[in-house]
C-alpha cells in the first residue's frame, strides 16, 4: 500500500512546508473509523494515506466455519446501513447455486424490501453528507423518513437495523397485515419530503459552492479504479446491476438510471437524490404486481451446495455487493469472499482529494459514502 | 410609585450609611451597575444556549430538552453544574500557563464590552464613553487573541489549524465590520453609543433605512466575527473536531463558550444601536417620560432594546441551523472580495447622498461644504432622497461587485452546473458500460 513519507528527524520536520495531519480514528466525519493521514502545505492536500482494518472482525473466516443458513446474520454485520441488501446477495448466492425455485411473491417482497432499504441507506448517506458540510438540520430531516422505513422493518423482521432479512430459499415469514398499507403510505408521503431537502439545498450558494467541481473524477477513470453504484453513477457510466444482470424482481419492474455528467460531488448527490426518487418508483410498481402465494421454497434439511464455485452481486445502496462462494460440497463453505463497494469506493479518494482542501476532503470522504463495517468485515 | 418616580430612593438610602455624594455616583452605583448587567447578561447568555437548543429543535422536528424542569427550562443550570463537575483536562505537553489563561481573555473581553452597550436611556447604561463605538470594536478584537494563544497552546494540530483560521477570519471581518459603520456615523457624527441612539432619536428614524447596506454587511461580518454558521470555519465540527478548543473540557470550555454567545449579544447589540435605533421606538417618549413616568420610560426603552436584540439574535440562530458551511478559501473570497469592496463603496455613496441633499437645500458654494461640519439637518425630502440613495446603493454596489467577479469560479456556480440524465437502459442486456459522449473526453 501506498505509504505517506512522514519527516522525522528535527531538521526535516523544520524544513518541510508540510504538517501531517492524522484524521481519525476518532474523527467526527470519517464515518466510522477510517484514519486518513493527510500531508498538508497549509490546508491544501499533498498527499494521503488511508489506514484501515480498526473494525476487522474475520467474517469471511468466520463464514468458514458456520453452516450455509448461520452465515446470513454475517452479512447484516457488513454494511449494517443496507443490512437487507447485504443479506440478499447471500441468500441469492446459496439458492442460484443450488438452483432453488425461489416462489414469485418471495421475490416481490425482497424487491419491496430493498428499495426500501436503499432509500434508508441513501437517506443516511444525505444525512451525514450534510452534516458534514455543515447543514445540521438536514441530519435530523433524513432521519425522521428513514425512521418510517425502519419501523416497517421492525413490524415485518423484528429488527431495525441488522434485520436478518431472508431465508435461503425465500423469507422467514409472509408480509405483516398492514404491510401493504403502510408501505404505501411512505411512498404518498415520500417526494413531498425530497423535495423539501431539495429546496434546503440543491439551488443553495453555500451547497453549490461546497460541492460543484469537487472531487471530479471522470467516467474512464471511475472504470479503471473499479467504482460502482452511485458514484460510478455520477460520472456517466450507465452501469446499474438491477438492469444488467436482474435478480429478485427487477426484471419486471420499469426504472430510469439517474447519470451525472461532470462526476463532481454535486453530481452524485442528485444522482443519489434521483435514485431514491426511482426507488419509490420501483416500489409503487411492486406493490401494484404482488402476487399471492407461498414465499418459501422448499428445501432440503441441510442447505447443501454443489461442489464448485459462484458469483452473485446485486445494486447495493453503495455499489456493488458481490459474493463469491466455494462449496466442496459439505454444509459449510470452502471460502466465501465479499466484494465489499465501499472499499473499493475508498480506492479513489486520493484521486478525489490531491491539491483540495481539508474541508473538501471531508465532503468527498461523505460523498463516496463509505461504511467502514463493509470496508474492514 | 417606585416604577414611576425617579430612582432616588437607592441614594437616599445609600446616603443614609455614612457615604459621600462623590462615593456613591462614581463608586457605588457602577458597582450595582456592572453586578447586575454581569448577572444578567451571564444568565440570559445560559438561557441563549436554551433558547439556541429549542429553536433548532423545532425547526428539525423535535422537541429539544424536556427533561429537566417543565419544557426543559432549567437544562442551562443542568449544563452549568455538568461542565463545573468536569475534570479539567490539560493535555500533557500544552503550555499549560498559556492554556490556563486563554479563556479568560476570551470571557473577560466579551464582558467588559457590556460596560458601554446602552441597554436604555439614563440609569440603563453603565457608562457612556465618547469612544464607545470605537471601544466596542477593540475590545471585542482582543477575543481573537485568546483563540489563537487557545489553539497555539494546545498543542494540537486541530487546534492551530483551527486558530489560524480564527485569527485570518476575525482580521479581515473586523476591517469589513469597522467600514460598514462608517456610513452610519457620518450621520450620527459621533461614537458615543448613546449619542447614536440620540441621533436616531432627534431624526426619528432607524438608520437602516437610510444604510441597508451597510446594515446587510455589518450583520454578515458579525456573523463571521462570531465564528457563527455558516462561517464558523475555527470550530468546524466536521472538519477539525471543535477547532481551537478542541483539547479544553469543562470549566474552561464553558468560558469558551459563553464568550461565544456574549460575542454573539454585542455585536447584536451594536447593531441595534447603530442600526435599529437601540432602545428608540416612535411614541414611547410621549406615553411615559413626558407624562413624567421616568422609570416607566426606562424599563420600557430596556424592553424595546431587547426585543430588538433577540431578533438580531434569532436571525443568527436562524441562519445557523439552516446554512451549510462555507469553506475556508471561499470565507476569505466573501471579506476581501465583496464585503471589504461593498463597505467602501457604502462610504462613497453615503458620502455623496450627504452631499447631494444638502445641495438640494440650496447651494451656496462652498460654504455648503463647509456647513456639513454642523451636522446635516433632513428635511422630509431629504429623508426621502437618501432612502432612494441608500437601495440605490445595493445595487449598484451588487451590480459593480458582479461585474468585477464575474470571471470567479464561485461565481458562475450555476453555468457550470449540469443536470442528470435518465437513461431508461433495456433489461438483461449483456453488462457493457455505457459512457457519457460528454464525460468520455
Amino acid at each position: 500500500m501506498h505509504q505517506v513519507e512522514i519527516a522525522t528527524t528535527k531538521e526535516t520536520l523544520l524544513d518541510s512546508p508540510e504538517m501531517v495531519l492524522n484524521m481519525g480514528p476518532q474523527h467526527p466525519s470519517t464515518h466510522g473509523v477510517l484514519r486518513v493521514i493527510l500531508k498538508l502545505d497549509g490546508e491544501t492536500v499533498m498527499d494521503l494515506d488511508c489506514d484501515i482494518g480498526y473494525l476487522h472482525r474475520g467474517m469471511e473466516k468466520i463464514a468458514e466455519n458456520r453452516m450455509y443458513t448461520m452465515i446470513a446474520p454475517y452479512w447484516d454485520r457488513l454494511d449494517y446501513i443496507a443490512a437487507v441488501s447485504n443479506g440478499l446477495v447471500w441468500v441469492e448466492t446459496v439458492e442460484q447455486m443450488m438452483s432453488l425455485p425461489v416462489p414469485p411473491r418471495a421475490h416481490y417482497l425482497r424487491t419491496i424490501l430493498t428499495e426500501l432499504n436503499r432509500i434508508a441507506s441513501h437517506l443516511l448517506w444525505l444525512a451525514t453528507h450534510a452534516l458534514d458540510i455543515g447543514a445540521v438540520t438536514v441530519l435530523l430531516w433524513a432521519l425522521r423518513e428513514r425512521e418510517e422505513i425502519l419501523k416497517i422493518f421492525e413490524r415485518q423482521f423484528g429488527a431495525r437495523l441488522t434485520c436478518h432479512a431472508w431465508r435461503v430459499g425465500g423469507m422467514p415469514n409472509d408480509a405483516y397485515d398492514d404491510f401493504d398499507a403502510d408501505c404505501r403510505r411512505f411512498v404518498s408521503n415520500f417526494p413531498k419530503r425530497l423535495d423539501e431537502y431539495e429546496t434546503v439545498l440543491s439551488e443553495n450558494r453555500i451547497w453549490l459552492s461546497r460541492t460543484v467541481g469537487i472531487g471530479v473524477i471522470n467516467a474512464a477513470d471511475a472504470v479503471a479504479i473499479g467504482l460502482s453504484g452511485p458514484a460510478l453513477r455520477g460520472s456517466g457510466v450507465a452501469w446499474d446491476i438491477r438492469k444488467s444482470r436482474p435478480y429478485a424482481a427487477y426484471a419486471d419492474m420499469d426504472f430510469d438510471i439517474p447519470l451525472g455528467e461532470n462526476g463532481d460531488t454535486y453530481d452524485r448527490y442528485l444522482v443519489r437524490l434521483e435514485e431514491m426518487r426511482q426507488s419509490r418508483r420501483i416500489i409503487v410498481q411492486a406493490l401494484d404486481k404482488l402476487p399471492d402465494g407461498p414465499v418459501n421454497a422448499k428445501l432440503p434439511k441441510i442447505v447443501k451446495p454443489p461442489v464448485g464455485d459462484y458469483y452473485h452481486s446485486i445494486e447495493g445502496p453503495k455499489g456493488e455487493i458481490g459474493c463469491y462462494l466455494v462449496s466442496d460440497g459439505t454444509a459449510q463453505p470452502w471460502r466465501m469472499r465479499v466484494r465489499p463497494p465501499s472499499l473499493i469506493n475508498l480506492q479513489a479518494l486520493k484521486n478525489l482529494c490531491l491539491g483540495h482542501l481539508v474541508a473538501d476532503v471531508v465532503a468527498i470522504i461523505g460523498t463516496l459514502d463509505i461504511v467502514l463495517g463493509e470496508i474492514d468485515r | 410609585m417606585l416604577l414611576f418616580g425617579p430612582i432616588n430612593f437607592v441614594d437616599e438610602l445609600l446616603l443614609k450609611t455614612g457615604l459621600g455624594q462623590q462615593t456613591i455616583n462614581h463608586f457605588v452605583w457602577p458597582f450595582i451597575q456592572i453586578g447586575l448587567v454581569v448577572t444578567l447578561v451571564a444568565g440570559w447568555v445560559a438561557y441563549a444556549t436554551y433558547l439556541e437548543r429549542k429553536i433548532s429543535a423545532f425547526m428539525q422536528a423535535r422537541l429539544g430538552p424536556m427533561r429537566v424542569g417543565p419544557w426543559g427550562l432549567l437544562q442551562p443550570i443542568a449544563d452549568g453544574i455538568k461542565l463545573l463537575t468536569k475534570e479539567d483536562f490539560v493535555p500533557e505537553k500544552a503550555d499549560r500557563w498559556i492554556f490556563f489563561f486563554a479563556p479568560y481573555i476570551a470571557v473577560a473581553a466579551a464582558f467588559i464590552t457590556f460596560s458601554v452597550i446602552p441597554f436604555g436611556p439614563d440609569w440603563a447604561v453603565i457608562t457612556d464613553v465618547n469612544i464607545g463605538l470605537l471601544f466596542v470594536l477593540a475590545v471585542s478584537s482582543v477575543g481573537v487573541l485568546a483563540l489563537i494563544l487557545a489553539g497555539w497552546s494546545s498543542n494540537s494540530k486541530y487546534s492551530l489549524l483551527g486558530a489560524l483560521r480564527s485569527s485570518a477570519q476575525m482580521i479581515s471581518y473586523e476591517v469589513a465590520m469597522g467600514l460598514s459603520l462608517i456610513g452610519a456615523l457620518m450621520f450620527a457624527r459621533t461614537l458615543s453609543l448613546s449619542g447614536i441612539i440620540g441621533a436616531q432619536e432627534s431624526d426619528a428614524v432607524w438608520y437602516f433605512v437610510y444604510q441597508p447596506l451597510g446594515f446587510l454587511i455589518f450583520l454578515v461580518s458579525g456573523i463571521a466575527e462570531n465564528n457563527r454558521a455558516p462561517f464558523d470555519l475555527p470550530e468546524a465540527e466536521s472538519e477539525l473536531v471543535a477547532g481551537f478548543h478542541t483539547e479544553y473540557s469543562g470549566f474552561r470550555w464553558s468560558l469558551f463558550f459563553m464568550a461565544e454567545y456574549a460575542a454573539m449579544v454585542i455585536v447584536s447589540a451594536v447593531a441595534t444601536t447603530v442600526y435599529l435605533g437601540g432602545w428608540y421606538l416612535p411614541f414611547v417618549y410621549r406615553f411615559t417620560e413626558a407624562k413624567g413616568y421616568h422609570n416607566l420610560y426606562v424599563i420600557v426603552s430596556l424592553l424595546v432594546f431587547l426585543a430588538k436584540l433577540s431578533a438580531i439574535l434569532y436571525f443568527y440562530f436562524w441562519l445557523r441551523w439552516t446554512l451549510p458551511r462555507f469553506r475556508y478559501d471561499q470565507l476569505m473570497d466573501i471579506g476581501w472580495k465583496w464585503l471589504i469592496p461593498s463597505a467602501l463603496i457604502n462610504i462613497t455613496l453615503s458620502a455623496s447622498a450627504i452631499f447631494v441633499v444638502q445641495a438640494l437645500n440650496g447651494w451656496h458654494g462652498l460654504k455648503t461644504i463647509d456647513s456639513l461640519a454642523n451636522g446635516v439637518d433632513l428635511t422630509a425630502t431629504g429623508k426621502a432622497v437618501m432612502i432612494v440613495m441608500g437601495l440605490l446603493g445595493v445595487g449598484i454596489a451588487g451590480l459593480l461587485l458582479a461585474r468585477i467577479n464575474w470571471r470567479s469560479r464561485d461565481f458562475n456556480l450555476k453555468s457550470q452546473r449540469r443536470g442528470i440524465r435518465l437513461v431508461n437502459v433495456p433489461q438483461g442486456k449483456p453488462a457493457v458500460a455505457v459512457i457519457a459522449p460528454a464525460a468520455a473526453e
